[in-house]
């Protein structure tokens, strides 16, 4: 306070400066207004569909665990089917089986998937007309429903040109076909995410195309080709559909081979299961089910782990 | 062909006379201190650019440019954003082949070979003139093996010795020399510049390209990098594109300064030559007046 000025003056200015104040303070405090209200039911509105989503999963982990707990036990993986003894049966030649597929897809989709991607991300000239069908085409095979990819499989692979009849082989092509696209998706997308700045530093310095790609490009793109791979192997790990047109055939007591001979895989089997009268047969299908879960929340948390861990920060 | 002529030049250069002495001029109104304008006289050219147009999808984007640049001296390309500079720089080591839609006319002579003739190989040509670009982008491996990635690729056999020598010779050497296996990323900014000066020399260019190497960086590793480029210009031909020309004062023997020209309905922009000259004539005596307008800070 200024001693020059008189004390009235100095009271209204007071009053002034608090007055002000208060109405600075009232403005910026929050108001029930509708838009606040719009964007809280926004938000509760999402968390209703986290929700949903996280309980349709626990359902289906619950339901299946607490109806096939009974039939738990080291026999399922040991143990073949069995039509007679439900307590005797179990999934061996199944997960044998849906070992040698998944063997088989990573041996066809990784190199094909990844060449695809390298052709598509740094040879092809995105303004050609064939490039961009090609493009066009394979986010569309993404969506295709997986029984055509059975029906394909019997036509080419099976019978057809291939004639490899119905063996486990069969199994892994059409599989591989299924899971193509997605493998090439995901690769595309990681290699992409590796900066321009890499490939010209790198060809600046006198390095051919290729040697840019084998060298820069690909190994900063593992982390996320890896994730992609593991993840389309998850889901070719549940397809039973086209399985089932290939000769998955749903009844194999043997342990199966990969060229010869009938096979079956896991998601078959749990159909067989399932699809048998006998209440105690839906017991094995569903400890089956709660089997194959905790195999494919495996892979997808390694996959995932895997990403955090080796993801590269441009 | 190209091999041939880069190693007669090289002897020709190591025969040549040492540069000029670098009084301390005044630039009044620009910088105080000494410059290293002095160009040498005499000296060879490494380059020689005759009506050099650059033309991205039909738009020229920097005409007519016809300058030579010479051998051991740090060469200056100032001017105005837009003018075309880094245009220009990578038209010098043909890495506009890699913007599908660039077009170059004219003709740009490399020790008297044309580098944009059909028979020249890219690659090659980029063995020979290395460049260090604005953002440093060294790649996600370790300090070794960034510096190790060009003679390896290349197929040179004492690939630990280059590493160390380009190591050394970026003043970068005794600061890494104990983490060699780190990642490269963990550096700071000017230092990972001078890796990329580090790995660039460590294939044995004739010439270093330099698209605003310090722009990124902080005062103090811009003057290490200074530092640096007049070391090196004793062994290597710079030609380094700069939008501070207070940089070009104190580092350039030479400056070619471009400004951006319209066209009558101002629907297309394009860079032009407008001077070419020893720095220390740029910056004291300039002959065009839009020069001396720039230099002095009339016009930004």
């Amino acid at each position: 306070m200024s001693p020059r000025f008189p004390r009235l003056t100095s009271e209204r200015t007071s009053l002034a400066t608090a007055g002000a104040h208060a109405a600075v303070a009232t403005s910026l405090k929050k108001r029930p207004g509708s838009d606040t209200v719009k964007g809280q039911i926004f938000f509760a509105l999402l968390l209703f569909a986290v929700a949903i989503a996280m309980l349709a999963l626990a359902a289906v982990i619950l339901q299946n665990a607490i109806k096939g707990s009974s039939a738990f036990g080291t026999h399922l993986i040991t143990d073949g089917p069995s039509t007679i003894f439900p307590e005797k049966a179990g999934f061996r030649p199944a997960i044998i089986g849906s070992l040698y597929l998944m063997a088989g897809v990573i041996l066809f989709v990784v190199p094909i998937g990844v060449g695809a991607a390298v052709y598509l991300e740094e040879y092809a000239d995105g303004t050609r007309w064939w490039n961009k069908l090609i493009e066009l085409n394979i986010q569309n095979l993404a969506a295709v429903p997986s029984i055509i990819y059975g029906i394909l499989g019997l036509a080419f692979i099976v019978r057809g040109p291939l004639d490899l009849g119905f063996v486990a082989l069969a199994g892994a092509l059409t599989l591989s076909l299924l899971v193509l696209p997605t493998v090439i998706i995901a690769a595309r997308e990681a290699i992409r995410a590796v900066p321009p700045s890499i490939r010209e530093g790198s060809l600046a310095l006198g390095a051919t195309q290729w040697q840019t790609i084998r060298r820069q490009v690909l190994p900063a793109s593992v982390p996320g080709i890896a994730t992609g791979v593991i993840l389309a192997i998850s889901r070719a790990l549940g397809e039973a559909a086209p399985l089932l047109l290939v000769g998955a055939a749903t009844f194999v007591t043997f342990d199966p081979q990969p060229l010869s001979g009938g096979y079956s895989a896991l998601p078959t089997q749990i159909f067989n299961y399932a699809l048998r009268p006998q209440d105690e047969f839906k017991v094995v299908a569903a400890a089956g089910v709660v089997l194959m879960l905790i195999v494919l929340l495996m892979m997808n948390s390694f996959a995932i782990w895997l990403r955090n861990r080796y993801e590269q920060q441009w | 062909m190209l091999e041939k002529v880069a190693d007669q030049a090289r002897r020709a250069a190591e025969a040549a006379s040492g540069r000029g002495g670098t009084p301390a001029v005044d630039i009044s109104g620009v910088a105080e201190g000494v410059t290293h304008g002095h160009a040498r006289q005499g000296a060879k050219t490494v380059f020689d650019l005759e009506g050099l147009t650059v033309s991205y999808a039909a738009k020229p984007a920097v005409k007519d440019v016809s300058m030579g640049i010479h051998e051991n001296e740090i060469t200056a390309l100032i001017g105005p954003s837009g003018c075309g500079k880094s245009t220009l720089i990578r038209c010098l080591n043909r890495m506009n082949d890699l913007i599908p839609s660039a077009a170059v006319e004219g003709h740009c002579f490399y020790h008297g070979q044309d580098l944009y003739a059909g028979e020249v190989d890219p690659v090659e040509v980029r063995k020979r003139i290395g460049m260090v670009f604005q953002k440093p982008n060294p790649f996600p491996k370790s300090i070794f093996d960034n510096v190790a990635f060009g003679p390896r690729v290349l197929g040179f056999p004492d690939v630990k010795e280059r590493v160390e020598r380009a190591l050394r010779s970026a003043a970068l050497w005794d600061e890494v020399k104990d983490r060699m296996d780190s990642n490269a990323y963990g550096m700071s900014g000017g230092q990972q510049q001078r890796l990329c000066i580090a790995r660039c020399i460590a294939v044995d260019p004739d010439v270093i390209l330099m698209d605003e190497p310090c722009s990124a960086l902080d005062p103090i590793s811009t003057g290490r990098i200074e530092d640096l480029m007049l070391e090196l210009k004793e062994q290597y031909s710079i030609v380094i594109v700069t939008h501070n020309m207070q940089q070009a004062a104190r580092v350039s023997n030479r400056t070619a300064f471009l400004i951006v020209e319209l066209d009558a309905e101002e629907d297309n922009r394009w860079g032009q030559l407008v001077e070419y000259d020893e720095t220390d004539k740029i910056f004291t005596n300039p002959s065009d007046s839009r020069t001396e307008d720039y230099v002095t800070g009339k016009v930004g």
